[in-house]
């Protein structure tokens, strides 16, 4: 089976409902002429508008104080630079460009911190499409100022009130929305999750991180780094930053997970006070693969917990926990306490203000064993749209440092 | 022949849904024997699944309190052990809990379904791509694999997924999720138009609620009318469930039987 082109090892596959199966299988000869073999110069108009809409290449920025603080030579690769302000509009522009090409008519998107929906609804905008996205009631309540860029940009934002109102019950939504509408919409998927092609093509058009890091790091060091820390939920700005460096095995790969409040889970309440799918994980199938879960003995899938809702997320990446099984990429945990203390150190320390996702794999270095003489840490997303939830979260908490937090009252 | 085919041989059969454990098994009990009572020939009884994206909200609201409930799929297969009906029973849930079940993924679960005295499975989130392994424990343990075919199943497709039915094929009504419609779709009848000259049971779901749609879809083709919302619905009300129950599976039987006499005999294929 693993040498099937739908799975990675035993992961991944296409475990959909049948009404979805045509369009899967129209997906995945469009991805394999479009993308794969640049049929009408598919990657080069891609390729292009990241260019000019969606301003890359990001810089690899050497961060003085952190390379002070650890002893060791950090890189910044800031994908916080990107248009709308996260790595997400890579994946997003591609999809809407590919489903342009594809003559789908309308867009449909799920989205957990709403970095994904508003990068999908900006690509629609910017391509001329109808776009509809999917969010969960409680994550509409956290991330405000991603719900008003969406609507912003036109697009349609539908509340979703099933279980906890977080990502999971949004991507439940749109593939509901997409199996009534198939023959003229397609899902833009946030992560390189779901079914055959979306884990490879995501992987593939989020690449460019690790495409572009390697040759600037190369030309800053004239070598490679010695590790590189990403934040894992789906996996999509992982699986981006490690790509191009997976065949090189002198390069550690670390992904970061949200250690939310604990490592168990509670059975009785079928919750995981977490979102570390790698690291505490079982093997299941979820939205459309196979792949590592939160999930009960009997395999019902639990409620995630981080204090980010772009990590809040039971499932991961197919590819990532193939490549985890391998045994080439460390998964590691960060709690939620050390991730907002991260979050503020960063944010005083490089004058850079970090999304909450981003400020977990900030937050490895401070427990790292040993990152050899150089890393490159991919500064995912920027921590605008966090700052009410990072208000909320840190008055509850006694960090020593963060704000004076009277001056916001 | 299966038992599930034997459902078929006297004419058309009614394939009502329900959901175990909606409100609490014993209740459940109660609701398949008013099915069987009202005229069902096949049952089809929901496993349930935390994320039934194939389901539209009444099902996925009946699985939750199902859930909440404290449903499992150990008293699940303990719930079908216990029934004490002739109706054959169909499982009806999800890939991951067939997978999890037990410690030999697929076989367990199925080979204690077998023993429970499930006849045949319906696992809406597994296209015949990903079946090699539940495919063999089912002819390993002598359950029928019933798959759907969606208004986009069309062309080679088609032929494939058609090699893989056994049991009888469920035929989608409509694009979209499982629940209760106001008309029979037409896409129901492109969908029995292309299916016609598959020698197998076809049983058409997705959006059936009433006794006339029952007889029209019979009479465009159908062997079979499956029905699930409009049951869950009768449940979720909480009113005189069993009676209810009863009289809307005879109205469909009724409207099943009425459209298969009124079906335009087909020409002989040659």
């Amino acid at each position: 089976m693993s040498d099937s082109p739908a799975k990675f090892g035993d992961y991944g596959g296409q475990y959909v409902p049948e009404v979805l199966m045509p369009a899967i299988e129209e997906l995945t000869d469009a991805y394999e002429r479009y993308v794969l073999e640049n049929e009408d110069g598919f990657m080069d108009d891609f390729r292009a508008r990241l260019r000019d809409f969606g301003g890359r290449p990001t810089p690899l920025q050497h961060a003085e104080q952190l390379s002070a603080r650890y002893g060791t030579e950090v890189y910044l690769k800031r994908e916080d630079l990107v248009h709308g302000g996260a790595h997400k509009l890579n994946n997003a522009l591609g999809q809407v460009l590919l489903a342009k090409y594809m003559g789908k008519e309308r867009i449909v998107a799920e989205t957990g911190a709403g970095q994904h929906g508003t990068a999908t609804a900006m690509a629609a905008a910017h391509l001329g499409m109808d776009c509809e996205v999917y969010m969960g009631r409680r994550d509409i309540t956290r991330q405000r100022p991603n719900v008003f860029r969406m609507r912003i940009n036109g697009s349609k934002v539908n509340p979703v009130d099933v279980g906890r109102g977080t990502l999971k019950e949004a991507i439940n939504e749109t593939m509901r929305d997409w199996a009534t509408n198939v023959e003229d919409t397609h899902y833009v998927i946030g992560s390189v999750v779901g079914p055959h092609p979306f884990p490879r093509m995501v992987r593939d058009f989020q690449s460019v991180i690790s495409e572009e890091a390697r040759a600037q790091i190369r030309e800053k060091t004239g070598g490679l780094p010695d590790s590189v820390v990403a934040c894992a939920g789906g996996g999509s700005n992982t699986m981006g930053a490690f790509h191009n460096f997976v065949p090189d095995e002198d390069v550690a790969l670390y992904a970061v997970e949200a250690g939310g409040s604990s490592l168990d889970v509670d059975e009785e309440t079928g919750v995981a006070p977490n979102s570390a799918s790698l690291s505490t994980g079982s093997v299941g199938v979820l939205h459309g693969a196979r792949t590592r879960l939160l999930q009960s003995r009997d395999g019902q899938i639990l409620e995630s917990h981080s204090i980010s809702s772009g990590l809040d997320y039971a499932g991961v990446g197919p590819e990532l926990a193939h490549l985890v099984d391998t045994g080439r990429v460390t998964p590691v945990t960060v709690p939620d306490d050390a991730a907002l203390e991260a979050f503020h150190r960063f944010s005083q320390e490089e004058g850079i203000i970090p999304a909450l996702e981003t400020a977990h794999a900030i937050a490895y270095l401070e427990t790292a064993d040993d990152l050899g003489e150089s890393v490159i840490v991919n500064i995912s997303g920027r921590g605008d749209k966090d700052l009410e939830s990072v208000l909320e979260e840190t008055a509850k908490r006694d960090l020593a440092n963060a704000p004076e937090m009277g001056v916001f009252e | 022949m299966s038992e599930i085919g034997e459902a078929f041989r006297d004419g058309p059969a009614l394939i009502p849904y329900i959901t175990a454990g909606d409100p609490d098994a014993e209740s459940t009990k109660a609701q398949v024997r008013a099915l069987a009572r009202g005229g069902a020939d096949i049952i089809e009884l929901g496993l349930p699944f935390s994320e039934p994206i194939a389901d539209g909200p009444t099902i996925q609201n009946a699985i939750q309190r199902s859930l909440d409930a404290g449903m499992t799929p150990q008293s699940y297969l303990d719930l079908v052990a216990d029934l004490d009906v002739a109706v054959p029973i169909v499982c009806m849930t999800y890939y991951n809990l067939i997978y999890q079940y037990g410690d030999e993924p697929v076989r367990a679960f199925v080979e204690a379904a077998a023993e429970a005295g499930i006849s045949g499975l319906i696992v809406p989130d597994l296209p015949v791509e990903e079946s090699d392994d539940l495919r063999a424990a089912c002819d390993e343990f002598g359950l029928d694999l019933i798959f759907i075919v969606a208004p986009t199943t069309k062309g080679e497709r088609l032929d494939r997924v058609m090699e893989q039915v056994s049991g009888f094929v469920y035929v989608q009504a409509r694009l979209g999720t499982t629940g209760a419609q106001a008309d029979v779709s037409t896409q129901t009848h492109d969908s029995l138009g292309r299916l016609a000259t598959y020698d197998v049971p076809k049983a058409v779901g997705f959006g059936v609620s009433e006794g006339h749609h029952a007889r029209e879809i019979v009479a465009a083709g159908a062997d079979g009318v499956v029905a699930g919302s409009v049951f869950v619905d009768l449940i979720a009300s909480g009113e005189n469930v069993t009676s209810n129950l009863e009289r809307k599976a005879r109205e469909l039987a009724e409207g099943a039987r009425t459209g298969f006499e009124q079906r335009v005999p087909r020409p002989e294929r040659t």
